[in-house]
């Protein structure tokens, strides 16, 4: 069967403790979507809760506070990867408790 | 798209390659081939090696059922390009473009398997609420998915609620119906690798 558990491990990890131009601290907020400066608060929680609502506008308020394209490229790609990886933990837990309590 | 690195900041190998993919495909290069050829190192080789696992790897799904999981997931968040990119795909695999109209338009009411019904409104609740609860999954198994086969989906469900994220927040261009077309007839028959 289909299996992306280590794939899905080394991506997370890559992301997140790899070398990039972010800060280890950015990126791990805008997974977490957590607290962060205001600047990037914004498009961080619109990444997580409604990505289709992101606007040109912004993009460019977050290039405007001082971040660089790579930094936005790779704080935008922790916010989606963190949404959906609390989405799949979530509902593999769900899955477990059926299972258990079966 | 809403990040000029994205667009034109690759490296020579990978200008070389849109070029070749323009020329073959007679179609824009497609902005998730920019975005997954922008330093892959970071991002890109690692999505790829976890889409194609979930879309192409072993599973009791079909290729037909897992891109059509895809266009349902994209669906629910509004993301245009990936809805068009994977009922384009799905509709191919199944060669039967009215099924994917109806499951996309109504997955209560299709003409499909229970056990595909159950897992897209699973799925569908997984991603409009972030949440579902065991009970949900009692639901799908008792509609005859497998454990395995819930797994198998909600592998499908994280590669597209990343991918749907990314199109949106970097706001992939979405071209014609004969792009979507050349797109579904290279994934189809080389997958996400």
């Amino acid at each position: 069967m289909s299996d992306i558990r280590q794939a899905r491990k080394a991506l997370v990890a890559r992301i997140l403790e790899g070398e990039g131009v972010a800060s280890h601290a950015q990126r791990r907020a805008a997974f977490d979507n957590a607290a962060i400066a205001e600047s990037l608060s914004t498009l961080i929680e619109k990444v997580a809760s409604h990505a289709h609502t992101v606007t040109d506008a912004d993009i460019a308020a977050t290039r405007a506070s001082g971040l660089s394209e790579d930094q936005i490229f790779e704080i935008v790609v922790c916010a989606a990867l963190g949404q959906a990886t609390r989405q799949y933990d979530t509902a593999l837990a769900a899955l477990d408790a059926a299972i258990g309590k079966g | 798209m809403r990040l000029a690195i994205l667009d034109s900041g690759h490296g020579f190998g990978a200008k070389v390659l849109f070029a070749i993919i323009r020329a073959v495909s007679r179609q824009p290069t497609p902005e998730v081939v920019k975005l997954i050829m922008y330093r892959p190192d970071f991002f890109g080789a690692h999505m790829k090696a976890v889409t194609h696992e979930a879309m192409r790897g072993p599973s009791a799904w079909s290729v037909g059922d897992r891109e059509l999981m895809a266009a349902f997931v994209s669906k629910i968040n509004a993301c245009e390009f990936c809805v068009k990119t994977h009922s384009a795909v799905s509709a191919r695999a199944y060669r039967d473009q009215a099924k994917v109209s109806a499951a996309l338009s109504d997955p209560d009411t299709a003409a499909i398997e229970e056990p595909l019904r159950a897992t897209l409104g699973l799925l569908g609740k997984l991603t409009r609420e972030n949440a579902v609860s065991a009970d949900d999954m009692r639901a799908a198994l008792a509609a005859g998915a497998s454990r395995q086969q819930i797994e198998d989906a909600l592998a499908v469900c994280f590669a597209f609620n990343t991918m749907n994220r990314l199109a949106d927040a970097f706001g992939f261009f979405v071209p014609g119906p004969e792009a979507f077309e050349a797109g579904a007839k290279f994934l189809l028959a080389r997958g996400y690798r």
